[in-house]
């Protein structure tokens, strides 16, 4: 039937378009999927349920001794009670203020590179900052030192989330750079280094690193000779360090591989030696492919640092667990593990977020 | 080698040789007298042996035995350093002198005593292995529990008694093994067990860990010795006196009544044994290298050992343990200290 007019432009069907329109498409688009749907949200609802009830409704948040745990649910007092112990181990109290403040430092670097409003200039300083200075600082504030009127603080009370994070920084800021220079190693021309880089990574990554810290603190000392012992601390983070760059080596690797040849011949054209071709032209593209990789490592060291609990080391997971077998208490062991998880998932989380907003910004060249 | 070279390795070897000599010639006493403390290997974490508390001291029986050595060697008890040790590393941790005491309820057998180059000084707490049972089975002996599944921690003497007790009796069993002891618990409390057996010290501990802990009895049986006591380095009989005779001088005081609250008081006591132990008259600390106060120190410092026993792990703590065979000799137990004269 046609009288000449044009059809009057019609909306969209109401299933088709809002709230009703979105579950239609993504939860009910065929009776299997709406079949799947149904299954997993009442697997989701259902163990949701009694665990928010458990963990926030029927909990107890306030109080100060095991006796204010009266109801059914979790008892978040005994992480309140034990907090510090978490965070600082056995760092003596008086003396926690010097911990503060380089948490504070550490996330006045860590904070600003999280917002675009900062310009890029200040968030390179801040870096440099951060892998350069920071450490230092920090030493000297947690560990003492007698110039500055600091007490000394030796390393056997470190402990808590403070270890896990000294343990996971100083992992970070060395692995990466000593991984270019084995990646650059494994791929050099010259015979020696690349047979001592291939050599040191295949060593490294060819053992666990529980193996590697279980001989550093077991079996090293009886090679010692007597009465002769280096610190514990210094043991893991080098255990640590060597066993992460091996890793790292070969993500950086990866990424020197994926440059085109000509990339490599336009550095050499432009007349560049070897280490400026190589900071200037290859070595920005390549990291930047490996992004992900990086952070993969990286994060992976972060958790790997818990092993350190097998050489007595009390980081943030040996702490609670060292604290939950209180007998004054009653079963707490979930609520002190659930702790140490969430504590471990923000720290992951971030750095996750952190490497993809690094990636969008970098996303300049490739884009397919 | 040009000379630079030269110079430099003649200095390292020379302080290599100065490290080696050093360290040899030094007795254990004067290496902790320069130090300035002394460095004590405790558990990572046992309900009133050693654990970290809330204001992350450490306390417990073991750590207290530790503190009165400081206070016998110092006169102050603070004067120490706790490495947490677990239990696969605690011996090489002693051997290559990275503790001074191994203070980490640890069982005295033959086979440590004399092969690892060991010395066990005394017992601080006479442990020994038991059997934690639901209370719905009705068993009352060990005996009963043919074909049983067990809960039990891995890789302690806990595992190799409970085959020797089983064996002996011509009894099965199923052994559920956890990594550590929270997790026994855990398993017992989830029903995936009918007994747990560990030290009887941490039975009741663990049993407090359960929704209902009358849900569950402790069998009065013990099927091995635990005798745990402190460490030291063989081939230092001077340092190996000085712990001997600290809780030696701890025992002593008990069976004397000198406490931490009465003991400025027994000073002035008529009592020779009571003046001995107390330094008011001869030296006999001279003789252990240390001054002749020591004994006063540690009764000062950490009390008796009936005032240690009482708060780490007496009646009135959570783990509420009896005396039992832990009580001096002349009052049903089997603790006896030679005398000091």
């Amino acid at each position: 039937m046609s009288d000449g007019k044009v059809n009057p432009v019609l909306p969209p069907p109401s299933l088709s378009v809002g709230v009703i329109g979105w579950i239609k498409k993504n939860l009910f688009p065929s009776w299997f999927s709406g079949v799947l749907t149904v299954v997993l949200g009442y697997f989701i609802i259902s163990s949701l349920i009694p665990f928010i009830d458990w963990a926030i409704l029927k909990a107890d948040f306030i109080g100060e001794s095991p006796a204010d745990c009266t109801s059914e649910g979790a008892c978040w007092v005994f992480i309140g009670t034990r907090l510090d112990f978490f965070i600082y181990g056995f760092y003596p109290e008086s003396e926690h203020w010097r911990v503060n403040v380089i948490y504070l430092i550490f996330g006045l670097i860590i904070v600003p590179q999280f917002f675009s409003a900062v310009s890029a200039r200040i968030k390179m300083i801040l870096g440099v900052f951060g892998v350069t200075v920071f450490p230092a600082l920090s030493f000297v504030m947690i560990y003492g030192s007698e110039t500055f009127g600091l007490p000394i603080v030796g390393t056997s009370v470190w402990g808590g989330l403070t270890l896990t994070l000294i343990l996971a920084y100083v992992g970070i800021v060395a692995a990466i750079p000593i991984g270019i220079l084995l990646a650059l190693g494994r791929r050099s021309d010259m015979p020696l280094v690349r047979a001592l880089c291939v050599v040191f990574i295949e060593f490294w990554r060819g053992v666990p690193l529980i193996t590697i810290l279980f001989m550093a603190s077991v079996m090293l000392p009886l090679f010692l000779p007597d009465g002769v012992t280096f610190d514990r601390l210094l043991r893991a983070l080098i255990g640590i360090t060597l066993f992460q760059s091996a890793y790292m080596a070969e993500v950086i690797r990866g990424g020197l591989q994926a440059i085109p040849k000509g990339q490599y011949e336009a550095a050499e054209a432009l007349g560049l030696g070897y280490w400026q071709g190589m900071g200037l032209i290859i070595l920005p593209q390549a990291l930047k492919i490996v992004i992900p990789g990086i952070v993969n490592t990286l994060i992976s060291l972060f958790k790997d640092t818990t092993l350190v609990l097998v050489i007595g080391l009390f980081d943030l997971l040996r702490a609670v667990q060292a604290t939950i077998i209180d007998p004054a208490w009653r079963n707490v062991a979930t609520e002190g593990y659930i702790f140490a998880a969430f504590v471990f998932w923000v720290f992951c989380y971030s750095m996750s977020r952190y490497s993809q907003m690094l990636e969008r910004k970098l996303h300049t060249g490739h884009k397919r | 080698m040009s000379n630079k070279v030269k110079v430099v390795v003649a200095g390292i070897t020379a302080v290599a040789a100065m490290v080696a000599t050093g360290v040899a010639s030094a007795s254990t006493l004067e290496t902790v007298k320069q130090r300035g403390s002394v460095i004590c290997g405790v558990s990572d974490g046992l309900p009133g042996f050693s654990m970290p508390d809330e204001r992350a001291n450490w306390t417990g029986i073991d750590v207290d035995t530790c503190r009165a050595i400081a206070a016998a060697v110092f006169g102050d008890p603070t004067k120490i350093q706790f490495r947490s040790l677990n239990a696969r590393e605690r011996f090489t941790a002693l051997q290559s002198g990275e503790v001074d005491v191994l203070s980490r309820n640890t069982t005295w057998t033959l086979t440590r005593d004399a092969s690892l180059g060991l010395n066990f000084t005394g017992v601080n707490y006479y442990d020994g292995q038991g059997f934690m049972v639901r209370a719905s089975l009705g068993v009352k002996s060990p005996k009963e529990l043919d074909g049983a599944t067990v809960c039990i921690q891995a890789g302690t003497t806990t595992e190799l008694n409970l085959a020797d007790y089983f064996r002996a009796n011509g009894m099965s069993y199923d052994a559920l093994v956890f990594d550590t002891s929270d997790q026994t618990i855990q398993g017992f409390a989830a029903n995936r067990c009918d007994v747990l057996t560990s030290d009887i010290s941490q039975l009741a501990a663990l049993r407090s860990k359960l929704d209902d802990p009358s849900s569950a009895v402790l069998l009065e049986e013990l099927i091995s010795k635990e005798p745990l006591g402190p460490v030291v380095r063989q081939g230092d009989d001077q340092w190996f006196n000085v712990v001997k005779w600290t809780l030696k001088a701890q025992i002593n005081a008990e069976e004397l009544g000198v406490t931490s609250a009465n003991v400025d008081e027994m000073k002035s006591s008529e009592n020779p044994e009571v003046q001995r132990l107390l330094g008011t008259s001869g030296d006999f600390g001279q003789h252990i290298g240390l001054s002749a106060d020591w004994a006063y120190n540690i009764v000062k410092g950490v009390g008796n050992y009936g005032e240690m026993f009482e708060r780490n792990v007496g009646p009135d703590t959570p783990l509420g343990l009896p005396r039992g065979m832990n009580n001096l000799w002349n009052n049903g137990g089997i603790l006896y200290a030679p005398p000091i004269r």
